[in-house]
């Protein structure tokens, strides 16, 4: 079965490549957005997950995904709030959003072991993008040591789901 | 005081409750930006480990022989006695990068 790549990781493919390869790097605050924003993202399709889902082993995932991805975007707001930073809104965190919004509503229309595979198969394509996205553009960018440090912990985190979704996707064949 | 003729009895009592309990250690893992440390480890059966969570994510440490699973809360040590003697490789369940080895002697 052909899994289409959801458009939110076509828009996270984009930070890489012609999106930024106009000069524009983004600044911290931007970066802050995009990384909050792409982890409400993975909440949201989580929390769907916990709902949706038939498989326990998909479910579990479900559930670690909502608070791994909620415990990195807490430090995430308590390292802002120390740094006196205001996540700026920018085009990739929009894109982003609207994206992952029709994904979401493209899953809500599965059941059943269909739901669990589509799923499971979006969350290993959306960490590798946002993994790829964080090592290419997001970690070189940021010039704050802190929010650095924090975006290659979450960098490890996000490997570690990619790992699992990977175990969790083999042992629904 | 004690007469004479107990003390070598008192001595004896007194090695033998010191001698099991000394044999026993009790050795820290900590997990910490998603690290198990030390990454290998030397202990015997009988061993407590006490696993030291440090991050703000919750964390499992287990075998991939099956022989345990332990599963650490965010901030969090949960203490685990070592039952049965191997080299066991062990990883966590929520986060598999992360690896490390016990080597456990009889």
């Amino acid at each position: 079965m052909f899994v289409r790549l959801s458009a939110a990781i076509a828009a996270l493919s984009l930070l890489g490549s012609a999106a930024l390869a106009q000069g524009a790097k983004p600044t911290d605050p931007q970066i802050a957005h995009i990384a909050y924003t792409a982890g409400v993202i993975d909440i949201a399709a989580a929390k769907q997950a916990v709902t949706k889902a038939s498989n326990k082993d998909v479910k579990a995932f479900a559930q670690d995904m909502v608070r791994d991805h909620e415990a990195v975007n807490k430090q995430a707001l308590d390292l802002v709030k120390k740094l006196k930073v205001t996540p700026e809104d920018n085009d990739t965190s929009k894109t982003l959003s609207k994206q992952a919004a029709d994904k979401l509503a493209e899953l809500a229309k599965l059941k059943g072991a269909e739901y669990d595979k589509a799923y499971v198969a979006n969350e290993v394509a959306y960490h590798k993008a946002v993994n790829g996205a964080l090592e290419t553009q997001l970690i070189p960018s940021a010039s704050n040591a802190e929010l650095k440090s924090l975006l290659q912990t979450g960098l490890k985190i996000f490997q570690g789901h990619q790992q699992h979704a990977e175990h969790v996707a083999a042992g629904l064949k | 005081m004690l007469p004479g003729r107990y003390l070598p009895i008192f001595i004896a009592l007194l090695l033998g409750t010191i001698a099991v309990p000394a044999r026993a250690a009790t050795i820290q893992i900590t997990m910490q930006d998603l690290v198990f440390a030390p990454a290998e480890v030397s202990t015997r059966v009988g061993d407590t480990i006490e696993w030291i969570n440090k991050d703000v994510f919750a964390h499992t440490a287990t075998a991939r022989n099956g022989d345990f699973d332990v599963t650490m809360p965010p901030k969090k040590t949960v203490p685990s006695v070592l039952k049965k003697a191997g080299t066991v490789e062990y990883y966590c369940r929520y986060h598999p990068n992360m690896k490390a080895v016990l080597k456990i002697e009889p």
